[in-house]
């Protein structure tokens, strides 16, 4: 009887050869049409978005501080990614005399709008805190961040009570429209991040002023994040009810090509 | 059924009775194991092409090494190569990792367009497919483990025992020769491969994932403290896929050296033929 299951070793490592490849290379493009955005399958798929967003907010809380390291962790310079030196005219005119002329507005649903000078930024109460970068890639960068907290910023021009979310506007082209118009980055959080304690406008890093190519003169950062919700060299903080009607809809330049909106794993 | 006309032959059976050996529990959150493994491995395998390369510790190495694996491509005196290095061992691995793609169309990809999900190189879409089915694979995991806990599944059938490990050596060899023992029980190398996949790699699999997550860092800390790094997290996740395959790939063998109809039949019904009565204990 056990001569029954006793096959050639040789015929049956051949088709389980096949037969596992056969797996794989089914995986190839048979889902690749429902993929798409908008597509049946994938809108589907992207409820789970929505869970994985709920839970964490659910765990973390308002307050739960990101992972903070030393200076020992501090061992390259920070690592530029996306957009490094904007090319885009207005931008060069107001690095090449320092910023001077640049100011952070604070507008939408705010009782007082502002208008703030690198300066007046920099004179306000501020944070220094050393944080990983998580890159959606999945590459990671320990680094010192100093800025303004945002909820200092949102405090003095008083948040209206129906704003619920922070809209970044950024001074860098990123892509460029059909019809040829430039497409600044953008992108969005919710008032509870923008209030968390580690989420400052940071002008300072690793101990000197904010390179160009990690976002001078100002970038946001969000440490619970991944770092397409950080947007750099920012000129304007619009406060929203909604973003339907801002780029694609869905929040932000990245969540527009398919990134999920919350960014937090 | 079979069991009493079994019984009533003279001559020696050459059929052993079937006996009902897998729990709609333990069907049911196979499958849907399956499917999740098999999209989470291709949408995850996307991933990594966004950064084809694993380290170890919190950061990754830009300004220092502590790259211990990538796959990448290069160009040479005779055109782009595709490579895989692991651990500073570089290996010419052209048509598959780092350069492939149709003959003429070749492109620099880390895993070729087969093995990925979708076929073209799209993070955001994958990340959609790899969270989605993590969910489902996470909620398989917690009601297999009430569900086992309840129906003894674990006692009875997966946990080793010191007869198990006394039996090992036999076990090894009895593989080694595909001399199968088809009983209701598990032998010693199925309970300590599949205690290995449930108890070990898949739970260390959403361990090191959460631990990736900058969100869940804020609410378990001590995560990445424990792995080593969230890097070093992402390198374990890897090193489990690579694992998990392998499982794979040997346990479709052992179907298949089995008795391919018999096993299949086992974790679609349950029902499972078993040796003539005498044979098992030879």
């Amino acid at each position: 009887m056990a001569q029954k299951f006793r096959i050639d070793r040789r015929k049956f490592l051949t088709a389980a050869g096949l037969g596992a490849s056969g797996v794989m290379l089914s995986g190839c493009d048979a889902f690749d049409g429902h993929l798409g955005m908008g597509d049946g399958l994938r809108s589907f798929l992207e409820n789970a978005n929505g869970l994985t967003w709920r839970v964490q907010r659910l765990l973390a809380g308002p307050d739960a501080l990101a992972p903070e390291f030393t200076e020992a962790d501090i061992r390259q310079p920070m690592r530029p990614n996306g957009v490094t030196a904007p090319d885009d005219d207005h931008y060069k005119s107001l690095l090449a005399d320092g910023f001077a002329n640049w100011r952070l507005e604070v507008t939408g649903l705010v009782e007082k709008p502002l208008s703030l000078t690198r300066d007046q930024l920099i004179a306000m109460p501020s944070r220094t805190q050393i944080t990983r970068h998580d890159c959606v890639e999945g590459w990671s960068c320990i680094a010192k961040w100093t800025g303004t907290p945002l909820s200092l910023v949102l405090d003095m021009a008083v948040v209206k009570p129906q704003a619920r979310y922070v809209m970044f506007h950024c001074l860098d082209t990123i892509d460029h429209t059909l019809s040829g118009g430039d497409v600044k980055y953008y992108g969005s959080i919710d008032l509870i991040d923008a209030r968390h304690p580690q989420t400052i406008l940071a002008y300072g890093l690793n101990g000197k002023p904010l390179p160009v190519e990690n976002g001078a003169p100002l970038r946001v950062r969000v440490e619970r994040q991944l770092g397409y919700k950080m947007p750099k060299y920012l000129s304007r903080i619009e406060l929203i009810d909604g973003f339907a009607a801002i780029g694609g809809g869905h929040g932000g330049f990245w969540e527009d090509y398919g990134y999920d909106w919350y960014g937090g794993i | 059924m079979d069991i009493a006309a079994d019984a009533d032959t003279t001559v020696p059976p050459t059929k052993g009775p079937l006996v009902y050996r897998q729990s709609l529990w333990t069907r049911a959150t196979h499958w849907l194991w399956a499917a999740c493994l098999f999209f989470m491995l291709l949408s995850g395998l996307q991933i990594f092409n966004a950064r084809p390369q694993l380290y170890i510790g919190k950061q990754s190495g830009f300004g220092f090494d502590n790259t211990v694996f990538q796959i990448g491509a290069e160009d040479t005196d005779n055109g782009p190569r595709g490579f895989t290095e692991i651990l500073g061992h570089r290996f010419d691995t052209t048509g598959v990792l780092g350069w492939s793609g149709p003959p003429g169309g070749e492109t620099a990809r880390a895993f070729p367009s087969w093995a990925t999900i979708p076929s073209y190189y799209d993070l955001g879409t994958a990340r959609v497919v790899h969270f989605f089915f993590a969910w489902i694979l996470s909620a398989t995991l917690l009601v297999w483990l009430a569900a086992s806990l309840l129906n003894g599944h674990i006692r009875r059938d997966l946990w080793p025992r010191l007869r198990d490990f006394r039996q090992l050596p036999r076990d090894v060899a009895d593989h080694a020769r595909l001399r199968f023992h088809h009983a209701r029980a598990y032998n010693t190398l199925q309970k300590l491969a599949y205690a290995g996949v449930l108890f070990v790699l898949l739970p260390l699999m959403i361990i090191t994932g959460l631990a990736m997550s900058p969100s869940m860092d804020a609410v378990l800390p001590f995560l990445n403290e424990v792995l080593g790094g969230r890097q070093t997290a992402r390198t374990i996740h890897f090193t489990v896929m690579t694992l998990l395959v392998l499982f794979f790939i040997v346990h479709m063998v052992m179907v298949l050296a089995a008795g391919p109809i018999n096993e299949l039949r086992s974790i679609i019904t349950g029902w499972y033929r078993t040796d003539p009565p005498g044979r098992e204990d030879a």
